[in-house]
């Protein structure tokens, strides 16, 4: 009977598995369902049947469950569409710790908003109106007024120890003290490229609270690139939004003759930006596993047009014999490109099962890395033939910093991914690779923010 | 005898909230009970119930709860509302008339067709 029993177990955790997989039945009508059945089956049984043949019996009254599933699905077809409120995860807990969580996400969120007019409480101008003098303040800074907001909300949320927690402050004080205290040069290189790199630092810092103490771990690295990237689509589209209440803010207070233009400038576009991006974070924790990540889809529309394109721009960079024009943009321009490429790489790695067998797209994969490195290694030699040719410069230098950075990366994961496309290696080598990369990054990052600077003069 | 798709679906709304107008019940009793009235006639595939259950209480008809059954496992127990009662008699006077209307033309032919 004990037997029977654990069989029958075994049977209903099947079928109630089977019926949680549809997106249309929630857990409490999986609950009910399977009280109904539980109930059909103990009627059966007390009948005279066997608890296997009740089982059977009573699945089959149950009806298809992909007809059940269609009935439910045109009763609640809000269910199809993940709802955006979030509900508590599960129905047992408490809607107070959710509620908490809103309070310091919106504390937060108004926080990063008004630290970015603070500097208006010490005299500076509002950003849209600064002149040339003072723009490098809000520059230099900007890294400043969201991201400590942000690591502040994963520390708490992560429960972060007070080592982890006073490392992340002594990070941020360091960089705020070095980035304000350095003589640079009004409108200066190095000032630049410190104010470029200071963000990328600083989000390795932002990673280690999101990794919640656990940044060692490749797992809890990969997690915080799906994060970047659902982040930043989350950032694009109410950035969208934001847009358009802009647009419909001007347009109505011009409908009543009053100029809503400066209140746009200096409090919904700054103050929104900011607190979008605290939101975002929140939305993407809120949603990790409900809603499909959108960067990995966007990975596999993107990979072969970037492939294309990087083919194309080889193929007539061959073809006419010209050689690329080493100015700060396009440098700039090539940089940004090959991080496009790392992106997708990255993300297609984040989206993959490592155990699946090589297919089609990791060979497209490979393609698009090979044409990035070779499109890497034509910018570096024009970028080593411009220092040949006219000594080091910050820009130039941080600009051979980086492609070299890329080029180790891309040339490694090249000879991974053809490792486990002719099935000699593991995926999962590949993504250790890019998760074990990740602070080379950040440390170069760093780097050019800290020793730059006094190497090149502040110039 | 097997009643068509159309004409269980048609009466589950009505049958459901007569059978809940008697008392307040649960999805496994309220099959039972349909089985009993309709003397095992009127078959429906139990997973059915429960999108219609939830569309009457979408419409404000019945009112769900749980509560802990003497199995121990919880339940979802089902009460009519005011408003359910309500639209109750106006489908009964509906099924009265269509009730009426065919009997009056059954008489004129014995016997009856088999229907489609």
């Amino acid at each position: 009977m004990a037997k029977h029993d654990e069989t029958l177990e075994a049977q209903i955790a099947q079928w109630r598995s089977w019926l949680r997989r549809r997106p249309a039945i929630r857990p409490a009508d999986v609950e009910e369902l399977e009280g109904h059945l539980r109930d059909q089956v103990a009627a059966l049984v007390a009948a005279g049947l066997a608890a296997d043949e009740a089982f059977l019996v009573a699945v089959k009254r149950m009806g298809n469950l992909d007809a059940v599933s269609r009935e439910f699905a045109r009763e609640h077809s809000e269910r199809l569409w993940k709802q955006l409120v979030t509900a508590p995860e599960s129905p047992d807990e408490t809607g107070q710790w959710a509620s908490g969580e809103t309070l310091v996400v919106v504390g937060l969120a108004a926080g990063a908003a008004l630290a970015v007019k603070l500097p208006e409480l010490f005299g500076y101008p509002p950003l849209v109106n600064v002149d040339e003098e003072l723009l490098p303040f809000y520059f230099r800074n900007m890294s400043f007024f969201v991201l400590p907001f942000l690591a502040t909300y994963f520390a708490w949320k992560r429960r972060l120890d007070r080592t982890a927690c006073v490392r992340l402050v002594l990070a941020f004080a360091a960089a705020a003290l070095a980035i304000n205290v350095f003589p640079f040069t009004p409108g200066g290189h190095t000032l630049t490229l410190a104010a470029l790199h200071l963000p990328i630092a600083l989000w390795l810092a932002v990673g280690v609270a999101y990794a919640g103490g656990r940044w060692r771990d490749g797992g809890r690295r990969m997690d915080f690139v799906r994060f970047s990237g659902e982040l930043f689509i989350y950032f694009v589209l109410m950035a969208l939004g934001g847009g358009v209440l802009t647009g419909f803010t001007l347009g109505t207070f011009a409908a009543i003759g009053l100029d809503a233009e400066r209140f746009a400038q200096q409090w919904l576009l700054p103050c929104g930006a900011m607190g979008a991006i605290i939101v975002g974070a929140w939305l993407v924790e809120a949603k990790q596993s409900v809603i499909e990540n959108m960067a990995p889809v966007l990975t596999r529309l993107f990979t072969p047009l970037f492939a294309a394109v990087l083919l194309t721009f080889l193929a007539a960079m061959v073809w006419t014999g010209r050689g690329i024009d080493v100015e700060r943009e396009v440098l700039i321009g090539f940089d940004l490109l090959l991080a496009v490429v790392l992106g997708l790489l990255l993300y297609a790695v984040s989206a993959r099962d490592a155990h699946a067998p090589p297919d089609a797209f990791d060979a497209l994969q490979l393609l698009l890395v090979v044409s990035a490195l070779v499109v890497d290694g034509v910018a570096l030699a024009a970028i080593a033939g411009r220092i040949s040719e006219f000594g080091f410069s910050p820009n130039r230098v941080a600009a051979l910093g980086e492609n070299l950075i890329l080029l180790v990366n891309l040339a490694w994961s090249a000879w991974l991914y053809a490792r486990f496309l002719r099935g000699r290696g593991s995926f999962s080598a590949l993504d250790r690779w890019q998760t074990d990369y990740l602070p080379v990054y950040a440390v170069w990052a760093g780097f050019v923010v800290v020793v730059f600077p006094p190497l090149f003069g502040y110039l | 005898m097997n009643i068509s798709k159309d004409l269980v679906a048609a009466s589950a709304a009505p049958l459901v909230l007569a059978i809940l107008a008697e008392g307040d019940s649960y999805g496994y009793a309220i099959i039972k009970r349909v089985g009993e009235l309709s003397g095992g006639r009127l078959r429906w595939t139990d997973g059915m119930l429960y999108p219609v259950l939830h569309r009457l209480e979408r419409l404000g008809y019945v009112e769900a709860s749980w509560a802990t059954a003497e199995t121990g496992r919880r339940r979802r127990y089902y009460r009519v509302t005011k408003a359910g009662r309500a639209h109750l008699e106006t489908q009964r006077e509906q099924w009265q008339a269509v009730d009426a209307t065919l009997r009056g033309i059954w008489r004129a032919f014995t016997p009856a067709p088999a229907l489609g």
